[in-house]
């Protein structure tokens, strides 16, 4: 199915401090912008992929968005995989329309961990809060400790991703935090969980995403504008908690990746540009082993000396990722991988033909990947 | 002092949270494919069978990660800052998440560890020194 389905719309709210808007209504919005990019009516759709609110939990959630939109859909619901949900879904779309159970589904998320409650980051994990084990960046942090005594991975390889996430911000007017950063601030940001610092955590952020899904054949009938197909995807999990995983260095991304690079019958060295989850600086660092961009250990290596900044050998985050445009999880990432295949980025690739995206859940529980292609 | 959080104390896992008070760091072994593991549960999950024992460690075991707080995410926490939480894998292949009684510098992943039981107010915790 290389090809066949496309993203024939995007669509997103502001990104930041959004107090006083319901998740709700930050779905419509991101529907409503993603439907008049693709240029189709509400009517059309009869599928809707929401992903639960994680600060704001309620059952049924997705026909509390479909009632808001004013649609029946035919499939779909809430899907919970963390921060791999977003490709998640899009996969499950993309799927849902090759077997004929929808033919335009709407893929949406929205959150407001900034101005409601972030509780479900900061819970226990677990039992062991007797120990003072608490919250996500911790879990990240014992994966990065384990990745930089195991590998020689060093706070300044870290600190280039965060670098190069802030650079692509500051030039997108979008972006919330559009303050560049340099390795020498970097080096003196505060800890927070070591060995993670303050700038290799990503923001928390309110707001709304969406991407309107579709057949090739479809958005040719519909004369969508700027559709892009979709080339591969996978996925993959891991079911054990960060104590109990045999190994904390090798992540779901490897099987995930593996997946969409077969099905779009790409290798990591045809790809031009990459949105890498980036939650924490050790993520894309890990991703990028796991897919095959360089040898299990030598992320640091690569990332280093702007090789991941615009004009390097490998562009990533070229829309300041979670670290500089939104810490909301994922499908700005899935947004900004379209708009390099349309020339429209804010940091664009010239001439960019193939697009790696990344989504991952939990505490690299969940993974997800997307391959887009002109 | 803030309240510090207690121990979940369920049917399952109340054994383990016993045989602490007594000085023992205990973990199950499932009595059909001999698999180990903690935390507890009603089912091995290697073979599924819902057959496990209790079986006394051997104390001995390694670091395989850690951290170290400078942000209390529970006020209890808050007068400890800084202090470290670790991946601990025991000899007998169990991982747990614990506290090392050791300076943050002198951490480091597989360095041999032993159990040294302490008590809290209500309740007993399995931390770990240095070998």
């Amino acid at each position: 199915m290389r090809g066949d389905i496309v993203i024939a719309g995007v669509g997103h709210t502001a990104h930041g401090k959004l107090p006083d808007r319901s998740t709700t209504s930050m779905n419509v919005e991101a529907c409503r912008k993603a439907l008049a990019d693709a240029g189709v009516e509400k009517g059309m759709v009869d599928g809707l992929f929401v992903k639960y609110p994680t600060s704001q939990h309620r059952s049924m959630y997705g026909q509390i968005v479909a009632e808001a939109l004013g649609i029946q859909p035919r499939i779909g619901g809430v899907w919970d995989q963390g921060g791999a949900t977003n490709i998640s879904m899009i996969s499950f779309a993309a799927m849902a329309i090759e077997q004929g159970q929808c033919e335009v589904a709407l893929v949406t998320i929205a959150d407001n961990p900034r101005t409601g409650t972030r509780q479900a980051y900061e819970r226990a994990w677990g039992e062991d809060d007797v120990y003072g084990w608490f919250g996500t960046p911790a879990g990240y942090a014992m994966i990065a400790r384990r990745h930089m005594e195991e590998f020689g991975t060093t706070h300044e390889q870290l600190g280039a991703i965060a670098v190069a996430a802030r650079r692509h911000g500051a030039n997108n007017p979008d972006a919330q935090l559009r303050k560049p950063l340099t390795l020498e601030e970097y080096a003196v940001s505060r800890p927070v969980v070591e060995p993670l610092r303050r700038d290799d955590c990503c923001l928390i952020s309110d707001g709304g995403a969406a991407v309107v899904v579709m057949s090739a054949e479809r958005a040719r009938s519909l004369k969508v504008d700027a559709a892009v197909p979709i080339l591969g995807f996978g996925q993959g999990q891991t079911s054990w908690e960060v104590a109990q995983r045999p190994s904390l260095t090798e992540t779901a991304a490897a099987v995930s990746g593996r997946t969409a690079f077969e099905m779009a019958g790409l290798a990591p060295k045809d790809i031009q540009v990459a949105q890498l989850y980036d939650c924490f600086t050790i993520t894309p660092l890990m991703t990028l082993e796991d897919y095959g961009f360089c040898a299990k250990g030598e992320g640091g290596r690569f990332v280093e000396d702007g090789a991941i900044e615009i004009g390097g050998a490998l562009p990533v985050n070229t829309s300041g990722g979670l670290l500089s445009e939104t810490g909301m999880p994922g499908m700005q990432l899935v947004i900004e991988g379209v708009r390099q295949i349309r020339g429209t980025s804010t940091n664009q690739v010239p001439g960019a033909t193939t697009s790696l995206v990344s989504n991952q859940g939990g505490i690299m529980h969940t993974h997800s990947t997307l391959i887009l292609g002109a | 002092m803030s309240e510090m959080p207690e121990p979940g104390i369920t049917p399952v896992n109340q054994p383990f949270w016993t045989a602490l008070e007594r000085g023992e760091l205990t973990f199950q072994r499932c009595g059909s494919c001999g698999g180990a593991w903690l935390p507890a549960r009603e089912e091995c999950p290697r073979c599924l069978a819902a057959e496990p024992g209790w079986e006394v460690a051997s104390g001995r075991g390694r670091i395989i990660s850690w951290v170290v707080y400078h942000h209390a995410a529970h006020p209890g926490f808050a007068d400890r800052l800084p202090y470290n939480v670790a991946v601990v894998e025991l000899d007998e292949g169990p991982r747990l998440i614990t506290n090392i009684l050791a300076d943050e510098g002198d951490l480091g992943i597989e360095l041999p560890v032993v159990v040294r039981i302490e008590r809290e107010a209500t309740f007993s915790l399995p931390r770990f020194s240095l070998a």
